[in-house]
């Protein structure tokens, strides 16, 4: 039982094998993605592991504090060079093992030619809430 | 409305209508009908015998349920003719329902779920607060590991060590939500306890409160972590202690030692000592020993070797750490603890800092963060 994010990235992530940008697909093939991906998200959710997911917007903007009294400093979009984040899922599984076996079946979504896209997931674990755990007296 | 009661009812009445040959899915599902009932007419109408009353309700329940299945109108009829029995059962075989649980055909989280359904009566809202996952997927998770064990004859006795790591599953792995799953699992344990006659099963039970004593002076009013040298005794719950101390004494003087019970002795000598500096380590790095032998855990190893530390001084603890493998959980923070005692503070702040990087949870990391900036700091003049 802990909670994995997927993260599926426009950029910043190694090229996937069946590396053909979407727009070029067939679609037929966008739809077999797409389907694809609702129904790996049903079967997480009868697995009991699904937790939550959401699609994002490619466009991102960088926001900074400006100091007292001014508005808030933004920079962007830089959809040309920043790594930018597609969307993410939010998994709890019994084991890191378990992670990454979901994850794999992520990245085998169909893309052009309906063959998998290979596509480079991020795997991260999430700190727990509240750490139950045995003392520690050395600090760890 | 007395929900505690509700809820230690739950067992019984659900292995009663397993008993009475109702499907262990449908059974469940009846009960959880038969609490909501109760929920709703206990509070102007209270029964006298709490339990005959959620038994007759959850038959009812389950009649219902099987009777608009015509498929099952034969097996429905030969059930319906044999006779209510007025008053339930007095043997207690919760027990079957704790094996039945935590059966290894599920995985943990599945054990985990069931267990806290089933055994505990919790709602599948409450168990999905909990581990803060949504509804339907808590829901999805507990009808799948109903569907796992169904086909389980439920007269077969399980083993008592798959349900003790469940209970200690739920122990240590509980959020947030309107249950608190420690004292959940503390109840569950104890009930268990009571079913069944195993030193072991004394033995979580011991650990259980006599970590969950020391649980409010584990934190800071902030959520920062303080470590047991730094905790405020006087807010210990003494009472718990005892408790925990009289259980652990009985189930060791039937000499039949297991993990659980020399981690609470471990545990307990901790509790027993007034003040930090007066911790029986050499007592306590007799008792990793023994646990050692019983699990051949590095973990415990590791955590023998800072008791080593603290027993024979800060270089003997580093003699005993330099032969577990350095990417172990907590090997860094531990190193660098030592390291520090020894007077090396400079490779401590940097171990420091290295073992917060690696730390497996958030109060963990900004502790150790906060060792190492505290080191820098003395060193930066």
């Amino acid at each position: 039982m802990a909670k994995y994010l997927l993260l599926k990235h426009y950029r910043g992530a190694p090229a996937p094998a069946n590396d053909v940008p979407m727009e070029q697909w067939t679609p037929e093939e966008i739809s077999a993605h797409v389907q694809y991906m609702r129904d790996f998200a049903d079967r997480l959710v009868k697995t009991g592991e699904y937790v939550d997911g959401q699609a994002l917007a490619p466009e991102g903007t960088w926001v900074r504090y400006d100091g007292e009294g001014r508005p808030p400093v933004t920079d962007g979009p830089f959809a040309e060079t920043k790594d930018l984040i597609a969307g993410w899922m939010v998994i709890d599984v019994d084991s890191y093992e378990r992670a990454v076996e979901v994850a794999g079946e992520l990245s085998a979504a169909p893309g052009a030619g309906g063959k998998p896209i290979h596509e480079w997931l991020e795997l991260r674990p999430f700190y727990a809430a509240s750490p139950t755990d045995p003392e520690c007296h050395a600090g760890g | 409305m007395d929900e505690a009661l509700l809820r230690s009812l739950t067992p019984s009445v659900l292995t009663v209508l397993v008993r009475r040959g109702a499907d262990f899915a449908a059974a469940e599902d009846a009960v959880q009908d038969a609490l909501v009932e109760a929920v709703r007419l206990w509070p102007a109408d209270p029964p006298r015998d709490a339990k005959g009353w959620l038994v007759t309700v959850a038959w009812r329940k389950f009649l219902d349920a099987t009777r608009s299945d015509t498929a099952r109108r034969r097996r429905e009829e030969r059930i319906e003719e044999e006779p209510a029995p007025g008053s339930t059962p007095a043997v207690d075989d919760t027990l079957q329902l704790y094996f039945l649980c935590a059966h290894p055909s599920l995985t943990p989280s599945s054990a985990v779920a069931l267990t806290l359904r089933a055994v505990g009566g919790l709602t599948t809202r409450q168990i999905a607060q909990a581990y803060l996952v949504p509804e339907a997927t808590m829901a999805q998770r507990i009808s799948r590991a109903k569907r796992t064990v169904s086909g389980v004859r439920f007269d077969q006795p399980g083993d008592v060590g798959t349900v003790l790591r469940v209970l200690y599953l739920v122990f240590n792995e509980g959020y947030s939500g309107d249950v608190d799953l420690a004292a959940e699992a503390i109840r569950l344990t104890r009930q268990l306890a009571g079913a069944i006659d195993h030193p072991e099963v004394a033995g979580l039970l011991a650990l259980m409160l006599l970590h969950h004593a020391r649980r409010a002076s584990r934190t800071a009013p902030d959520g920062g972590l303080v470590p047991l040298a730094e905790q405020d005794r006087t807010r210990w719950d003494t009472a718990a202690i005892a408790e925990g101390v009289r259980i652990l004494q009985t189930a060791l003087a039937r000499d039949r030692l297991g993990e659980f019970q020399a981690q609470a002795a471990i545990a307990a000598l901790h509790a027993d000592a007034p003040t930090a500096g007066e911790t029986d380590w050499v007592q306590i790095v007799e008792w990793y020993d023994e646990l050692a032998r019983l699990t051949d855990s590095p973990v415990v190893r590791l955590n023998r070797a800072v008791a080593v530390g603290e027993a024979d001084g800060p270089r003997a603890g580093l003699a005993a750490l330099a032969v577990i493998k350095d990417s172990l959980p907590r090997h860094t923070a531990a190193a660098a603890y030592l390291h520090e005692r020894a007077g090396d503070v400079t490779t401590a702040a940097r171990l420091y800092a290295e073992a917060a990087h690696k730390a497996p949870n958030l109060a963990e990391r900004d502790y150790l963060t906060r060792q190492a900036a505290r080191l820098n700091s003395r060193t930066r003049y």
